[in-house]
């Protein structure tokens, strides 16, 4: 999966939700250790990788996976 | 759940954060946060060395900025940041200095550094982060806070005229004076970079969200979307701005560089210019 959350560091501010093209957060009912309801990636599959979220989070809990390497490595094959 | 000081697998910009410090002190959906990887971005992209810099914040919620950050830091002092920049560029003017400030700490209370800073163009960064009132004391009125706006401390509105902190910058003589919005990162870090490699008083002022005190207060709602949209509304950008008569302006803020140039840097040498060089010259 592309879509990193990292729920400690979360405050489920729903920034993302209303930066993200593709619609894929949603705010999920589990808490952190601070208790803020943390956002969950719920249609990750749609991510496109425009990394508006990870760009826009306030507290660096997103984080999107760049697999260019592996596709690059796949394409030489 | 044991505290590890070890970074965490994650966001890239983790790694010039101090791990052990976060999550940060921030309330959810605060603008500070998107202002501390607009920064680590332009840095990341400047290639400088953050363990070379200091970060220096007075008080405030946007002075908690660089205690998150790897990088020497002071802070607590009300408003005084340039009072302690001016001394570290003097003592060692090659070191880089970042100062974080709100808009009190910026126009209120250190007002008088401010504009003293700019007419003697020390060579520091400056980013003032405008919540437009005192978030972190609960959301009283300030300097910055717009005409008619209710706050804690103005329930029927505030009566006073804002100021316009970027045309003050310019007339005060700072060199690089910028204004732009959190929900624009990408002209917030490329602004924070052309800050960063100027040589001057370099001013970036970041309009920002504060949802908990200004938005409750002033919009009737704690939701961050609702400020940045409205932020977003009340802002111009400086081209469109010429185009626009005075009348549509009322109440906007304008976005944009306004003024790049370059002129002699504060070394302190107004004060021994011509017996110190002699002095050097016959050692």
């Amino acid at each position: 999966m592309a879509v990193h959350v990292n729920k400690r560091l979360c405050k489920g501010c729903g920034l993302c939700m209303t930066v993200c093209p593709k619609n894929v957060y949603e705010l999920s009912d589990e808490v952190n250790q601070k208790g803020f309801a943390v956002i969950s990636a719920v249609r990750a599959s749609d991510c496109i990788k425009c990394k508006r979220c990870e760009i826009n989070c306030p507290d660096m809990a997103l984080w999107i996976e760049d697999d260019e390497t592996s596709s690059k490595e796949e394409s030489a094959r | 759940m044991s505290v590890s000081t070890m970074p965490e697998k994650g966001n890239p910009l983790l790694k010039y954060m101090r791990q052990d410090k976060l999550p940060h002190f921030f309330c959810p959906g605060c603008g500070c946060g998107q202002v501390v990887s607009a920064f680590l971005r332009a840095v990341e992209a400047l290639k400088l060395d953050l363990g070379t810099m200091v970060g220096i914040g007075g008080v405030g919620c946007t002075a908690r900025i660089p205690v998150y950050l790897h990088m020497d830091c002071l802070h607590g002092v009300h408003g005084r940041t340039l009072a302690w920049a001016t001394g570290i560029k003097l003592h060692k003017p090659d070191t880089k200095v970042v100062v974080f400030a709100g808009d009190g700490d910026a126009m209120s209370i250190g007002g008088n550094h401010f504009i003293h800073a700019a007419r003697r163009n020390l060579d520091v960064t400056f980013i003032v982060v405008n919540n437009f009132n005192f978030a972190m004391t609960g959301g009283q009125v300030a300097p910055m806070t717009p005409g008619g706006a209710v706050t804690m401390t103005t329930p029927y509105g505030s009566s006073e005229p804002p100021f316009d902190l970027c045309a003050m910058a310019v007339t005060s003589g700072a060199t690089y004076v910028a204004r732009t919005l959190t929900s624009n990162p990408a002209q917030m870090t490329s602004y924070i970079k052309t800050a960063l490699d100027h040589k001057g008083f370099s001013v970036v002022e970041i309009l920002s969200q504060c949802p908990t005190h200004f938005g409750r207060y002033a919009l009737g709602s704690g939701s961050p979307k609702n400020l940045v949209t409205w932020i977003k509304d009340h802002t111009v950008p400086l081209t469109a701005a010429d185009k626009m008569k005075a009348e549509e302006l009322e109440g906007k803020y304008r976005t944009g560089e306004f003024i790049k140039t370059e002129r002699p840097v504060f070394m302190g040498s107004t004060v021994c210019s011509a017996p110190c060089a002699e002095k050097e010259g016959k050692a």
